[in-house]
């Protein structure tokens, strides 16, 4: 398993995922997840619809309370009872499908909330930092537009830096370019690719198969809660192991 | 039209009670400013509680919450029922049996500031959820606590929300202090009615009519600019 995923051997992982449960009321939705993503790895998990790929992101910054297993994000034990969980998500960046912007505060207001009032930085220095992440995502000359005035693709790349200002450890995005039209689908994913570049950590959720092709250093693909196959792209989409894999690629690339 | 004139816009008689109706006014303007800041305050922390109660919770502690935030819409719902004039002579003649010297004023004061939390906490609520729970998990998942996200990102949307059917309520809500009459509160209205008995010609309740329009033309006003002002963009 280990071997397939291009980890390096000397550094820990970033995200460490064990044994992973989460049930909804009876319905067990994840059933056992083990997963490791090493520094600067970009991993692209695919899956059908209700497979558990939001369940899983979300239980790894705890927005959705795990019923088992053990998450370690940069060593820390993010289930351990003292943890204190807000400092903790503080390094966990989530970008969502709905982008989730505060459409009451300007594209700079997005950015520097939480780092004033989450990493307690001054508000000049919060403004400073804000403008930098927003510069990062090619959007420094909108720093006073709301989101109401910005388009998706703007609208996600502004939710992106809202996460990169805090410098997290690692980010994870939720079927990011989903809702947005075609042709701004291209810039959100520019700024993903400068992100890996960068060397940031990220989990994706995507069915975008031509970036996962070219960015993704490994491929995973989930169904009914269990991770039923991973490794690099080329293999998970040239040369699939499981029946289910092969089914699911062909189908999602029929699509496409 | 004479007698219509001289039974009720009888400049006399106006001029006489004049004093009375502005005095009215004054009790009127802050019995009213009372009632709006303690109704809507506490109809703004009974939402935030009834929020804050509403959170997912280990088993124990899940019980306590539940049975508080049962309680609290309780409370919300025997204040929206009972009309503030019931509530507000049962204070009246209620409270001091208790040992609680409350005067009619008072007595008002309290109840209507009970009635208005209660509508208030309804508006307040309805505002809170329905901003998208994606905003949520948004703030918290950059490390905003359940307080922060509540203050800066979910209560000044709801609150945009609330606004128009808030405006609406205060209103209605605040003219009810005419029903200090009742209990001797020397508002408007007991002013115009007792300058009515004493000069048998109504005029001094035309008079109080005006300064009502007076008092409250303004707050509708004030209340219109308000709700334009915040229909804002999305
Ligand atoms: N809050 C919840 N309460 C109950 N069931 C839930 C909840 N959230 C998710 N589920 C269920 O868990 C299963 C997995 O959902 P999840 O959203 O993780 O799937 P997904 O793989 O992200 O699907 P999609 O591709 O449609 O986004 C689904 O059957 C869903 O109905
Ligand atoms: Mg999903």
């Amino acid at each position: 398993m280990l071997a397939a995923s291009g980890m390096t051997t000397e550094s820990r992982p970033i995200l460490d995922v064990r044994g992973l449960r989460k049930s909804f009321g009876s319905t067990e939705v994840l059933k056992g997840i083990d997963f490791r993503l090493a520094p600067r790895e970009l991993a692209f998990i695919i899956g059908p619809s209700g497979s558990g790929k939001s369940t899983f992101l979300r239980c790894c910054n705890r927005l959705e309370e795990p019923s088992g297993g053990s998450i370690h994000v940069d060593g820390t034990d993010i289930m351990a009872p003292g943890v204190d969980i807000n400092a903790v998500r503080r390094h966990i960046g989530m970008v969502f499908q709905s982008f989730n912007l505060y459409p009451h505060m300007t594209a700079l207001g997005n950015v520097t909330l939480a780092l004033r009032l989450a990493a307690h930085i001054p508000r000049a220095e919060a403004v400073d930092l804000g403008r930098t992440a927003l510069a990062r995502v090619g959007l420094a000359d909108k720093e006073r537009a709301y989101p109401g005035e910005l388009s998706g693709g703007q609208q996600q790349r502004v939710a992106i830096a809202r996460a990169l200002a805090l410098e997290p450890r690692i980010v994870l995005f939720d079927e990011p370019t989903s809702a947005l039209d075609p042709e701004l689908v291209g810039s959100v994913l520019q700024v993903m690719r400068d992100l890996r570049e960068a060397g940031m950590t990220m989990l994706v959720v995507s069915h975008e198969l031509q970036f996962a092709r070219a960015a993704a250093d490994r491929v995973v693909f989930m169904e009914g809660g269990v991770i039923v196959e991973e490794g690099p792209p080329a293999q998970i989409f040239g040369d699939p192991q499981h029946a289910r894999t092969r089914e699911f690629v062909a189908r999602i690339d029929g699509h496409h | 039209m004479d007698r219509f004139l001289f039974t009720f816009f009888n400049a006399e008689v106006m001029a006489e009670y004049l004093p009375n109706i502005l005095s009215g006014m004054w009790v009127t303007t802050y019995l009213a400013a009372f009632v709006i800041v303690t109704g809507l305050s506490l109809g703004l922390v009974l939402a935030v509680l009834r929020s804050a109660l509403s959170q997912k919770m280990p088993a124990p502690l899940s019980w306590l919450t539940g049975a508080l935030r049962l309680s609290l819409i309780f409370y919300v719902d025997l204040m929206r029922s009972v009309p503030p004039l019931v509530l507000i002579v049962l204070f009246y003649y209620g409270l001091p049996a208790l040992g609680l010297d409350i005067a009619g004023l008072g007595a008002t004061w309290l109840a209507l500031s009970l009635v208005l939390s209660a509508f208030a906490e309804e508006i307040y609520w309805a505002g809170l959820i329905s901003v998208a729970r994606g905003q949520w998990e948004a703030a918290r998942s950059t490390g905003l606590s359940f307080l922060q996200t509540l203050i800066y990102v979910i209560l000044p949307q709801a609150v945009r929300l609330a606004i128009p059917p808030l405006t609406n309520r205060t209103i209605a809500i605040t003219k009810g202090t005419a029903l200090g009459q009742v209990v001797a509160v020397q508002e408007i209205l007991y002013q115009a009615y007792s300058g009515l008995s004493f000069s048998y010609n109504p005029s001094p309740l035309t008079l109080g009519a005006l300064a009502y329009l007076a008092l409250f033309l303004p707050i509708v006003i004030v209340g219109r600019w308000i709700e334009t002002r915040f229909a804002w963009r999305r």
